[in-house]
């Protein structure tokens, strides 16, 4: 079903003139059949699919050594727990994440040949981000900083855990706030700096607000990213779900515990996930509606 | 105001023009907007520019409120060179309003804020004297009911109406209106043209780029007619719109008849 077409563009137009088919009674019955036909050929596919993986000669020992069931309940509640620490990193990063991002992306935006240094600084440090495997820059100020032996630098594994999410993630949300700064027209800077506002209270008042509405979805969309990459800092030591999972599976000789922590994501992560995709179609139907 | 009204030649002709612009020249790249550019408005008066699309109408408006930057020339208001370096833009800016063919309200805020932004933030009122003093205006034009909206929420002509109110709240000397009537349907028009009528009564210094020949005939003291940059012709509006000297502006003249918009 599509909307547009225009007044001649509809197909029911001209269903009168076929006779009975634009019936609202023929209309139902098709609805229904369609979806009918949908259930079917899903359930055909997955029992497909099923059966060959069921059938495959290593299915039984992949079944024992996966699918668990004694050794799920048992390490689930550990896992559980030791999702939390995820959930800590993940929110403390996240914070950190959106004003750093805010700050790199202003200091871009910046105009004139005296803001340069500072436009090329930012530069070069969301290209380095962008550039380095989260997990290096994780292994190098995980074990690096605190291996500098200086009083004042902290040696927590967990504080360089959030340091680094919070370093690569930034580069990255800093270019999509940038992409919303840019997507204001310039009319409305004109309109601001028309009424006597400097350049840094247009942005502030008028161009930020309208360009962290517009970016939204796509932030929701960098931090599902980031909630699944807080795992990559159990290779520094944090004792977090995917390193839990592992000392489960150590313990048990079983990888049920990865199953366990596979579901766990999926429970937190896939609503998050419906949750930007709801709001990605709502803009764009603002954006559809109104004229300018 | 009142007694510049009661006779506004003499008043005119003693005090310094609200603005005096002298060789002004714009080009953008290899494109000649503005070749020499002279005009003097002044304090009180209404002076619009006419002329086709293109004819640099707009880009003056826009370099006279410092929003782009000249090439040669020089842009005085009351007396004060707003074009000389090292001049505060934004000091000037509040100075002069602008009004946009595209509204520009800001569609995050409500009406109120789109008014009271500037004088609380440029001028430093406290909210409640800033909202005090937008809603008198939006009461002076009609929109008082709409303070709470949001622009999507408007119509045009509103729109429009509450950007004009935007620029007001500032108390600008001068006003510029850039083809502030072209964006909207027609019978939208009206509501925007008798906003500008009630400041012309009031006494607003006023340059208005405008494609409505009948409301420039009404209201301007002076029509400046825009070809190629440069101005053509200027006069009384009777002058211009009834025996054109140059053979541009009457055929400039001809074609907006023959559209049937005079």
């Amino acid at each position: 079903m599509t909307f547009g077409g225009g007044p001649l563009g509809h197909p029911g137009d001209l269903i009168p003139l076929q006779g009975p088919r634009g019936s609202r009674l023929v209309r139902d019955r098709d609805a229904l059949r369609s979806t009918a036909v949908a259930l079917l050929s899903t359930v055909i596919v997955f029992a497909a699919l099923g059966l060959l993986v069921v059938n495959a000669p290593g299915w039984a020992a992949v079944q024992r050594s996966f699918f668990n069931g004694a050794v799920f309940a048992k390490s689930l509640p550990a896992i559980v727990g030791a999702f939390w620490v995820n959930v800590q990193l993940f929110l403390l990063a996240e914070v950190l994440i959106l004003v750093l991002g805010l700050v790199l992306a202003i200091l871009r935006s910046l105009p004139g040949p005296v803001f340069f240094p500072v436009r090329l600084m930012a530069m070069i440090y969301t290209d380095i981000f962008r550039a380095l495997p989260g997990v290096l820059v994780i292994y190098i100020l995980g074990f690096g900083m605190p291996g500098l032996g200086i009083e004042a630098i902290p040696r927590e594994p967990f504080f360089w855990a959030v340091v680094s999410l919070t370093l690569i993630y930034s580069a990255y949300v800093s270019e999509v706030y940038r992409a919303g700064i840019e997507s204001i027209h310039p009319s409305q800077e004109a309109a601001a700096r028309s009424l006597g506002l400097s350049r840094v209270q247009s942005l502030r008042y008028v161009i930020v607000p309208q360009a962290i509405r517009r970016v939204i979805p796509p932030l929701l969309n960098d931090f599902i990213g980031l909630q699944k990459d807080t795992v990559l800092v159990s290779y520094v030591g944090v004792v977090e779900i995917f390193r839990q999972s592992y000392i489960k599976q150590a313990a048990n000789f079983n990888f049920t515990p990865y199953i366990a922590t596979a579901l766990v994501f999926l429970v937190v992560t896939i609503p998050l996930a419906r949750l930007t995709d709801v709001l990605v179609q709502r803009d764009r139907r603002r954006a559809a509606t109104s004229s300018r | 105001m009142s007694a510049a009204a009661a006779d506004p030649d003499e008043a005119r002709a003693a005090a310094t023009p609200a603005l005096l612009v002298a060789g002004l020249y714009k080009s953008f790249g290899q494109l000649e907007v503005l070749r020499g550019i002279d005009l003097a408005v002044a304090e009180h008066e209404v002076v619009c520019l006419i002329g086709a699309s293109g004819s640099g109408k707009s880009t003056l408006l826009r370099c006279v409120n410092l929003l782009e930057p000249i090439d040669a020339g020089r842009i005085v208001v009351a007396g004060e060179e707003i074009t000389a370096p090292r001049v505060d833009v934004n000091r000037i800016r509040r100075r002069i309003g602008i009004v946009f063919q595209a509204f520009n309200l800001f569609p995050h805020m409500t009406v109120l804020d789109n008014v009271t932004l500037a004088p609380r933030k440029v001028l430093h009122l406290p909210r409640a004297e800033a909202a005090d003093r937008a809603l008198a205006l939006l009461e002076r034009f009609g929109l008082a009911d709409k303070r709470a909206e949001f622009p999507d929420r408007l119509s045009g002509g509103q729109q429009q109406r509450v950007a004009i109110v935007r620029a007001l709240a500032m108390e600008p000397e001068l006003l510029l209106l850039d083809e502030v009537t072209s964006a909207l349907d027609p019978e939208l028009v009206a509501e925007v043209l008798a906003v500008i009528r009630q400041l012309a009564r009031g006494g607003m210094t006023m340059l208005i780029a405008t494609h409505e020949m009948g409301f420039a005939r009404d209201i301007a003291n002076r029509v400046c007619f825009l070809d190629a940059g440069r101005i053509l012709e200027e006069g009384p509006p009777e002058q211009i719109f009834r025996a054109p000297r140059a053979e541009r502006t009457q055929r400039f003249l001809q074609r907006v008849m023959e559209a049937g918009r005079l």
